[in-house]
């Protein structure tokens, strides 16, 4: 079995991600396409694993599920603060934190 | 071996050594004739007002006490064998380092003799005077003060058996003067005069000290014993170097060409300071130092050279000056530096002329004191005014003051008998068998003498009234006119000292014996001729001066002669533009360099990492999504980084 | 070993000291943490003439303590007293009590406890440098006297002061740290000699090789040149003098800054003697520009404390001069020279702090007349002023004219160079009084009060030093002699012989009796 086009497709996803994370302002919507990337490289550790027979990728799968829960907990916890101060969920507009 | 040479080497042999045996008897008290004016000036100085009402009494009777013990002395050493005159006292040691060992050590020797009655004699007289003449002054004790610590300072310079010793009382003189100078210190004329005064002498220290280090390497020692003993051991070029840097302290204290700029403006201290310090005493210490120092100029005739040089350019210099003064204390002023001068040249003619520097430097004390404090006299009665424009006809008003002040012309201008006639004469006699150019020169500077001196004698007891209004001219009282008489006597008959030739032989153990040169002219043609110059000099100045109108403010319209001497021939400009100028404009240029190079170096690196640090945190903008792509670029390096790694 | 640790008692007295002074409660007033800091450092000075009086004055390093620390860096806490450490010891001693009485009031406005209390813990630390035997215990305390001097710049005198402090600490902390890795390259070199030791002692048998001897003999030299002052490193020195208080200006020129110089001596002559030499032409040109330059630049200053402190440039080019001119004369020269520059400029700097205190202003254009209506504070402010200039007859005098000796016996033109300084000196000295002193006094100022007790009897005993020593130098020198005799020979120079040897020796014997 080929493990090619499990690859593209995670690079398809990881790409997508990644354009949205650096172009849209919508936090939710960031959030998403961070989640996707994470995914995206979650598919490309189980195919991997598999083309090698071994566990190792799946394991390494399990872990950046768990942080990616984590990361939903506090990241929504936090945009939601944001958005209730602010009536607003655009990532630019939280930018406070600078020089 | 050349000529020359061998004629060095005979002299060589001709110089006398320093070699004084241990004090004992009277001569133990060498140090008591210091520490007696030095506690006045404590106690004076320290003791506050509890002392204003005696205080000058004490600043008195010290001095005198010195008097009396140099004159104890004095005929104590005339008892003694003429090769036996030479008495030292080992007072302390002053510092010990290696071998630098210098003592707080006293020389008394015919020479310091001299000087010794010279200054606690004409101090003492100058001490009454003031009693007198500063009686209004609510700092009198202050000034008794100042004056006893310059009387210990001066007896130092003159007593001291080495360098060392000579360079404290060198100093000490030099602070007591820029004190005295400054004494009425609310005037800023007077305040800026003894700065200058102090500054100068200071460009003069840099010779002495120079000199002293010159002598330490050299010698080992700074004690005129050692230094005699063995100054035929070095070097020519040294000994040479030696003269020059002792010439160089000796044209700061006693205001030679071109060290001269600060003597004039040290007027502006109290008159008795002018006749103690700027006439009598202080400012003939350079003569001195090139007398005791004659076994280094003996072995130096480049250094001789120098010192007659500077001597004949001082003499015509400060003659010419005192022409164009009408402040009759710059004219004395001029006139100091002019006679100074004279014993510089005498004191540069060699063993020929020491002696007769040491008879000038004794009877110019006399009578340039007399004049100054006649000056003062005559001050006293105008209400401090010192313009001779606005004197006049004061021969009747102050007969006493006239009296003393005519014997101290006739002794400056050379009159026949009188002490400066003997004096000035035999130095003009030695110049003119040393170097008939030089002799000239002395020749008419003794001239322009007649010539100012008879200006200043005729504006100022003859010609016409030109008094301020509300001025009543009246003679001194007795204090101040004692000294006065004193003095004259003593400018009259000053020239006994000559009689025999005593004075050559007495200094004789300490300078050496002239070896007898015949000048170019019989002795007598020379004196006649000086007298006819002098009379020259006089008639001159009777004919442009007293047969004249005096304006009561001096004539803009003037020659470019007149006008240069009234400027002091320009030496304050000569010092700013040399000196002061550049210096100034040296100073600023530091103090920029000082903050923005030294400092801007140091300080530029951590001014410059701030610099860069505010441009780089401006990248810090707070767009989460621009973070994101710095951060994708670099991970995108590192991928690229590892793929050149791994296919290279 | 097993006598009175004298040497530590001398430290801990001031360091107790200022502990207590530090916390008396705020309730008691504030004269009580004054008067306590004033009857410590008398105690202090009690103590160090009790060791004086013991010192023998030909028996090398005395006193010693010696207790291991940090066995296995060979660091051990070792104390003792030369002539060189001594006179520095007693010149602290001597100084504090003069400085806590000069500014009694100086910090009425802030926190009198905390200004004495610091100032008592630099005099402690000061006393462990000067008397450290161990050259890590010696880095310990050297950068430990930052602490104290830091708090006493930024927290007590003018606008800028923080400024100033963070100035200083900067340069010293550079200076400190080059010095540290000097002290870290010592112990590999130590070490490969065998058993590691910071023994001053162990150290200066120690055969490092030429290229070593010279870097680390660089880490030494650079950071004694930071404190001491040396050009080019001294921008640091006017800032702080013109911001801080004199009294601390006192502690920083008088005290700290002889650290350095006192450092050249014991450290980079007494371990590097090779490398000294070596050195010697940079250092003494160095020398000369401070010299120089100092005094130029202090001539057109118009800030008086920032004027003093710039003298201090040129004095501190006239000691190390004196050091690196290799001869007896220089060495001793420049210990005088740090005994007398501290007596005369701590003067300087308190006169001028009453000066200014009175009218208000430290800018010399402002002042004028004072002497009309000050004599005495006007005279005092003349005699330091002297001292500063070198007239004979005052203490500085001697030990100007000993490293200028050694500076000619080195080199002529070294000597040349060095002898501007006394007309320059004259110039700005002078200039400053007659601006500030003299003159008829400002119509419509009220009468400048004239010093009172408190005031001239801070000064008093300064006075009295700088004319005793003047006219009879022979103790210190008794005491600094043997000292430089035996570094001389330890760094392996001797005194040039005169040119001219006596002819005839009995004639100079004659001289002397």
């Amino acid at each position: 079995m080929s493990v090619t086009p499990y690859i593209v497709l995670s690079s398809i996803l990881f790409t997508i991600g990644c354009v949205g994370v650096l172009t849209r302002r919508n936090a939710i919507v960031v959030f998403m396409c961070v989640e996707l990337m994470l995914n995206a490289s979650n598919l490309a550790l189980v195919a991997f694993a598999r083309q090698h027979g071994n566990l190792d990728g799946q394991i390494a799968a399990f872990f950046v599920m768990v942080v990616a829960a984590a990361e939903v907990v506090v990241g929504l916890a936090i945009i939601m603060t944001i958005f209730r101060t602010r009536r607003s969920a655009s990532v630019d507009d939280a930018s406070l934190l600078k020089y | 071996m050349t000529a020359h040479m061998l004629a060095l080497q005979e002299a060589a042999h001709s110089i006398p050594v320093v070699d004084p045996t241990s004090a004992s008897g009277v001569f133990s008290l060498l140090w008591l004739v210091i520490a007696l004016p030095l506690a006045g000036a404590a106690v004076l100085l320290l003791g506050g007002r509890a002392t204003d009402r005696w205080g000058h009494l004490l600043g008195t009777a010290l001095p005198i006490g010195s008097f009396v013990l140099s004159l104890v002395m004095f005929l104590q050493l005339l008892g003694r064998d003429s090769a036996d005159r030479q008495v030292s006292q080992h007072v302390y040691q002053w510092m010990q380092v290696g071998h630098l060992d210098v003592g707080m050590d006293l020389l008394y020797d015919p020479l310091s003799a001299l000087f010794l009655l010279l200054i606690t004699g004409v101090g003492s007289l100058i001490h009454v005077y003031s009693i007198g003449y500063m009686e209004h002054d609510p700092r009198r004790r202050r000034f008794f003060g100042y004056l006893n610590l310059f009387v210990a300072a001066m007896l130092m310079l003159v007593m001291s058996e080495n360098y060392l010793g000579l360079f404290l009382g060198w100093e000490g003189v030099g602070l007591a003067s820029y004190l005295l100078i400054g004494f009425w210190q609310h005037k800023p004329s007077a305040a800026a005069a003894a700065k200058k005064a102090f500054v100068i002498n200071r460009v003069g220290d840099i010779g002495m000290s120079l000199a002293i280090m010159l002598f330490f390497v050299t010698f080992g020692s700074t004690s005129f014993t050692v230094i005699s003993a063995n100054a035929d051991g070095a070097s020519e070029a040294t000994l040479t170097v030696l003269g020059l840097l002792l010439l160089l302290g000796a044209c700061g204290k006693s205001a030679q060409v071109p060290l001269q700029a600060w003597l004039l403006d040290a007027m502006e201290g109290p008159t008795p300071v002018s006749a103690l310090i700027h006439a009598a005493t202080m400012v003939t210490a350079g003569v001195y130092l090139i007398v005791r120092s004659n076994f280094i100029f003996d072995l130096a005739p480049n250094a001789q050279t120098a010192v007659v040089v500077v001597a004949v350019v001082t003499l015509l210099w400060g003659a010419i000056i005192g022409c164009a003064k009408d402040d009759i204390k710059k004219v004395l002023a001029g006139s100091t530096m002019s006679q100074i001068g004279y014993m510089m040249l005498g004191a540069g003619l060699g063993v020929a002329g020491y002696a007769f520097a040491i008879f000038h430097l004794l009877t110019h004390g006399f009578f340039k004191a007399n004049m100054f404090l006649g000056a003062g006299s005559v001050m006293h009665g105008m209400d401090d005014d010192v313009d001779m424009r606005h004197y006049g006809l004061l021969h009747k008003a102050m007969p006493v003051t006239f009296l003393t002040f005519t014997m101290g012309y006739l002794a400056i201008i050379g009159f026949p008998g009188f002490s400066g006639f003997w004096s000035k004469d035999k130095i003009i006699e030695t110049a003119l068998a040393d170097n008939w150019l030089v002799g000239l020169c002395a020749l008419l500077g003794a001239g322009v003498t007649g010539f100012y001196m008879t200006r200043l004698m005729l504006l100022t007891f003859f010609t016409d009234k030109r008094w301020e209004k509300g001025v009543h001219p009246h003679e001194s009282p007795k204090i101040m006119t004692i000294p006065l008489i004193v003095l004259a006597a003593l400018s009259v008959l000053g020239g006994v000292m000559l009689l025999n030739d005593w004075i050559v032989d007495f200094l004789a153990p300490v300078v050496g014996t002239p070896v007898h040169e015949d000048p170019p002219l019989p002795a007598l043609a020379i004196t006649a001729i000086a007298v006819a110059v002098v009379a020259v000099g006089v008639a001159l100045a009777w004919f442009l001066v007293g047969k004249r109108d005096v304006p009561r403010t001096a004539p803009q319209d003037v020659s470019f002669v007149t006008r240069a001497a009234r400027n002091d021939l320009y030496g304050d400009a000569i010092n700013d533009g040399l000196v002061v100028d550049p210096g100034r404009h040296l100073v600023g240029g530091l103090l920029a360099v000082d903050r923005y190079g030294v400092d801007g170096a140091l300080t530029g690196g951590p001014v410059a990492i701030g610099a860069v640090a505010g441009q780089l945190r401006r990248v810090q903008n707070g767009f989460v999504r621009s973070y994101a792509l710095s951060l994708l670029g670099g991970v995108l390096l590192v991928v690229l980084a590892l793929l050149a790694v791994n296919l290279a | 070993m097993n006598q009175f640790p004298w040497l530590t008692v001398l430290a801990l007295v001031p360091l107790v000291g200022a502990a207590a002074v530090a916390f008396v409660p705020k309730a008691r007033g504030a004269a009580l943490p004054k008067q306590l800091a004033l009857a410590v450092s008398v105690v202090t000075l009690a103590v160090a003439v009790a060791i004086a009086a013991q010192y023998d004055t030909g028996g090398g390093m005395q006193l010693t303590e010696d207790h291991d620390w940090i066995s296995a860096f060979g660091v051990h806490y070792a104390l003792g007293v030369d002539g060189l450490g001594l006179l520095l010891i007693l010149l602290t001693v001597v100084l504090v009590p003069v400085v806590i009485v000069g500014s009694w009031h100086d910090a009425d406005d802030r926190n009198p406890a905390a200004f004495f209390g610091w100032a008592l813990a630099l005099e402690s630390f000061s006393l462990m440098v000067f008397s450290a035997t161990d050259v890590f215990l010696f880095y310990v305390f050297f950068e430990a006297t930052l602490i104290p001097a830091y708090f006493l710049i930024g927290g007590f005198g003018r606008a800028g002061r923080a400024m100033a402090a963070l100035k200083f600490l900067m340069y010293q902390l550079g200076g400190g740290l080059i010095m540290l890795a000097s002290v870290i390259g010592l112990y590999v070199v130590s070490a490969q000699e065998g058993t590691p030791s910071y023994l001053l002692s162990d150290l200066s048998q120690l055969d490092m090789g030429t290229s070593a001897e010279r870097w680390l003999f660089a880490g030494f030299f650079i950071a004694f040149a930071v404190k001491a002052p040396l050009f080019p490193l001294h921008t640091w020195l006017a800032d702080t003098t013109e911001r801080a208080t004199p009294g601390t200006s006192v502690l920083l020129v008088c005290v700290l800054d002889k650290i350095g110089t006192f450092g050249m001596l014991r450290f980079c002559l007494g371990l590097f003697p090779n490398a000294s030499q070596w050195a010697t032409p940079v250092v003494v040109t160095l020398a000369l520009i401070s010299i120089v330059y100092g005094a130029l630049i202090a001539i057109g200053q118009d800030d008086i404390l920032r004027l003093i402190g710039l003298t201090s440039l040129s004095h501190f080019g006239f000691i190390t001069l004196g050091i690196f001119a290799f001869s007896s004369q220089g060495a001793s020269g420049s210990i005088l020279y740090m005994v007398n520059h501290g007596i005369g400029t701590a003067a300087l700097f308190l006169l001028a702090g009453y000066l200014i205190k009175r009218r208000g202003t430290s800018l010399i254009s402002g002042i004028t007349g004072v002497e009309k209506s000050a004599p005495v504070l006007a005279g005092l402010f003349l005699v330091a002023g002297l001292a500063t200039l070198g007239l004979p007859g005052l203490s500085q005098f001697v030990s100007e004219i000993l490293v200028l000796i050694s500076a000619f016996d080195y080199h002529w033109w070294v000597g040349t160079v060095a002898v501007s300084g006394i007309v320059l000196a004259a110039v700005y000295v002078l200039w400053m009084y007659q601006r500030t002193m003299t003159g008829p006094g400002v119509p419509g100022v009220a009468d400048t009060p004239d010093l009172n007790r408190r005031e001239v009897g801070a000064i008093a005993p300064l006075v009295l030093g700088l004319v005793l020593f003047g006219f009879y130098p022979m103790p210190l020198l008794d005491v600094s002699n043997p000292t430089v005799d035996a570094l001389l020979q330890h760094v392996g120079v001797s005194d040039q012989a005169p040119v001219v040897p006596a002819a005839g020796d009995d004639s100079a014997e004659e001289g002397q009796q």
